[in-house]
């Protein structure tokens, strides 16, 4: 193990992997802040392409394996590149009795994929949440990460067209 | 940190707030952030400093204010007159409230929701007290409301079996779920031999339809880190842990801020009050993992697994984190610890029901006129909280069903309304406390489509570890499914309530024995529905019944099982 942040730099030259390092000095290569990790390294890359996995279980001494199965275990750790934008409907239970099924359909029918899936042209990504917590305004969507309550298929389609162009 | 420091940062908020003639809080909570608190409180603190009031009007941003239905919510609290509350604000009342309220002193009426509204009146606000009145932001703002007394009063003359006394005199029992009596809890980590123990507060709330942790976290942190820290104390821990929902960036950046603020004043870490006692708190963020929220996979996930169960005992009272005692509670477990302290245990002993004592909080959502956060005593009949404190269903439709406990808990129909809310009355009919998320149902909700909501989060969310919890999951959900296409018979009903028990008896943990629980209650209550569908009709026109037709393919069938 090298010296946190001080170390020669990835020989991607990608200057990423010297903030990792910092995070991993941070948390003095322990294998059990291997979320805290993953979470970092999620905020740089924007998701966790594999040579950030394997770069995190050499940095860590643990076994690939471990990492790619902790890592694939939770829902918030994507391994594929979000699209331009991304519309994520809360199905929490609130917002499923107020109407977010439709939303969600209509969404999907508009992509011809399901939720969470890639497809069309890389611009729009279509994800789910379990619940945001805005129960009290359900239903509940966040465009590009900005929630927004009370929301219905109509509007929520026209949002999502104005990005895609269509 | 010493008691004469608290008492030092008390006299500097109180300088501060002589000079503060108006405290504007602005609900920062999900609700109305979405429906646009941020922009609101920004349109607030330009329009205070355009009209030059930035000594005496202070903008802060608080934790849930209660009546979600009415947000974003502002509420002006003046000196010598207080608060006032605003509901469906925006940038021209934003205006308004700047130009009449804060610069001349005349409340804007129009806009002000009326404080004798049984929403908030029928409330016993015990946990939610500093929520919404203090900046979470700001951790002299919370010492001025009361925080840390009770640590430095502990600290000062008890000892910690005391503390467990106290505790267990009170009957506080857990409010994540189960209803686990608290002291009973704490005496266990306090007699478990070992040097090193541990105490982690569980704020994964993972439960759809739930904020009430969160709010709680959110509007007044330094009460939860207080109770820990007292925990700490009793139980013989000098770590704490608390493991939050990565979906919470509010909380987690409240929590951040709150940890830090105690830190530098010396409340949490060494010697903290003089004493021999030290606390750290540290944070660990979930990554979206529901069975996190059962004890012993937040435990594996808190050490860097995944978060997958295992078998009890050994409890984490014996062996926990890193096999070390831990005491774990759930967030509005420990909110209720430095009240305990501060009025005494027979105090909280006397509100509530004979078997659970003090106060729940509930978020109140679904088909009913007022959603929001309330917390009410235990006791309280449900119809005074969907017909009163609610307002009722809109839109003139019926009343079907309330669900409480998410997806470990059930439909209550309506003819137990006036059932008195507690852990026991709730388990009688076939639902569970839970953490406190209550959904009410009306007539255009299909208890079918409901269960089969349900059944479909527990599929996804099961970890795969058991057998019974990993297939059978999958299992009720297709007859669900079978069910809703028109393609179920009455046999299919009574395999439901066989596999049923069977994951409720054999599934490894709470997730897998919980998940059943919609489709049991559901059968139990609403079995016309699902005759309705077994002759292939939908009463309340939610599943789309399919003529009959062949088989479904596989990538139909493929196609239901959205992620």
């Amino acid at each position: 193990m090298s010296v946190p942040g001080g170390g020669a730099a990835h020989p991607s030259g990608d200057e990423r992997y010297g903030v990792l390092d910092d995070e991993l000095g941070r948390w003095d290569f322990q294998p059990s802040a291997l979320l805290e990790l993953l979470h970092a390294a999620q905020e740089l890359f924007g998701f966790l392409p594999a040579e950030v996995l394997r770069y995190l279980a050499n940095r860590l001494g643990l076994p690939l394996a471990h990492v790619q199965g902790v890592a694939s275990f939770y829902n918030l750790f994507t391994f594929a590149p979000r699209g331009q934008h991304t519309c994520t409907v809360c199905l929490g239970t609130a917002c499923y009795v107020k109407g977010a099924g439709e939303i969600l359909d209509g969404l999907e029918a508009l992509r011809g994929v399901p939720a969470g899936q890639a497809g069309g042209d890389g611009t729009l990504s279509v994800v789910v949440a379990r619940c945001v917590g805005a129960c009290g305004a359900a239903p509940a969507v966040a465009f590009d990460g900005q929630l927004r309550g009370r929301q219905g298929r109509a509007a929520v389609l026209a949002r999502v067209k104005a990005w895609t162009g269509t | 940190m010493n008691g004469e420091r608290l008492d030092e940062i008390l006299r500097r908020e109180a300088e501060r707030r002589a000079v503060t003639r108006h405290r504007v809080g602005v609900c920062g909570a999900a609700s109305c952030h979405s429906l646009g608190s941020t922009e609101v409180r920004a349109a607030l603190e330009r329009g205070v400093r355009e009209a030059g009031l930035e000594r005496e009007v202070e903008v802060f941003g608080t934790g849930c204010l209660g009546l979600c239905q009415a947000g974003p919510l502002v509420q002006v609290e003046t000196r010598g007159e207080g608060s006032c509350l605003y509901g469906e604000t925006g940038t021209d009342a934003v205006t308004r409230i700047v130009r009449d309220h804060l610069a001349a002193g005349r409340p804007v009426e129009a806009l002000r929701l009326p404080s004798d509204l049984p929403f908030f009146t029928l409330q016993r606000r015990l946990i939610l007290s500093g929520s919404g009145q203090l900046d979470p932001e700001r951790i002299e703002s919370c010492i001025a409301a009361g925080a840390y007394r009770s640590l430095q009063r502990v600290l000062a003359s008890w000892k910690p079996g005391d503390v467990v006394a106290e505790v267990t005199r009170s009957g506080l029992r857990g409010r994540g779920g189960a209803g686990f009596p608290t002291g009973r809890k704490w005496a266990a980590v306090a007699s478990a031999p070992g040097g090193s123990k541990v105490v982690i507060c569980n704020a994964d709330e993972g439960d759809p339809g739930a904020f009430m942790n969160r709010s709680v976290l959110e509007g007044d942190p330094h009460r939860v880190l207080e109770g820990m820290a007292i925990a700490g104390y009793a139980v013989g821990a000098d770590r704490g842990y608390v493991y939050v929902r990565g979906e919470h960036p509010l909380t987690i950046e409240r929590l951040r801020i709150a940890i830090e603020q105690a830190g530098r004043e010396g409340l949490l870490g060494q010697r903290l009050f003089g004493s021999g006692f030290d606390f750290t708190i540290e944070l660990r963020i979930g990554a979206g993992a529901y069975v996190c929220g059962e004890e012993t996979a937040l435990i594996a996930s808190v050490e860097g697994r995944r978060g997958t169960p295992r078998p009890r005992p050994p409890y984490p009272a014996q062996s926990g984190l890193r096999g070390l005692p831990t005491l774990i509670n759930n967030v509005e477990t420990f909110a209720n610890v430095p009240a305990i302290i501060e009025h005494g245990g027979a105090w909280l002993a006397a509100i509530g029901t004979e078997h659970s004592k003090g106060t729940k909080v509930f978020a109140l959502a679904g088909s009913v006129v007022r959603t929001g956060l309330v917390e009410v005593p235990f006791g309280t009949a449900l119809r005074q909280i969907v017909y009163e404190l609610g307002g009722g269903i809109p839109g003139g439709k019926a009343f079907k069903a309330a669900q409480t406990g998410g997806p470990s808990g059930g439909c209550i129909p309506a003819r137990f309304l006036d059932l008195p809310v507690d852990y026991e009355a709730l388990l009688e009919v076939g639902s569970y406390m839970g953490s406190g998320g209550l959904i009410i149902l009306d007539e255009s909700s299909c208890m079918v489509d409901v269960a089969a909501f349900f059944m479909e989060f527990c599929r996804d969310e099961s970890c795969g570890k058991c057998v019974p919890c990993r297939a059978g999951t999958a299992q009720l959900l297709g007859l669900l499914r079978k069910l809703q296409q028109g393609e179920g018979s009455e046999a299919d009903l009574e395999l439901l309530e066989e596999l049923g028990q069977l994951l409720k008896a054999t599934s490894l943990c709470g997730l897998g024995q919980g998940a059943p629980s919609p489709v049991l209650s559901t059968l139990r209550w609403f079995r016309d529905e699902y005759l309705a569908h077994v002759r292939g009709h939908c009463p309340a026109g939610v599943c789309g019944m399919r003529p009959p037709a062949p088989a479904p393919t596989p990538s139909t069938a493929s196609a239901e099982a959205r992620p």
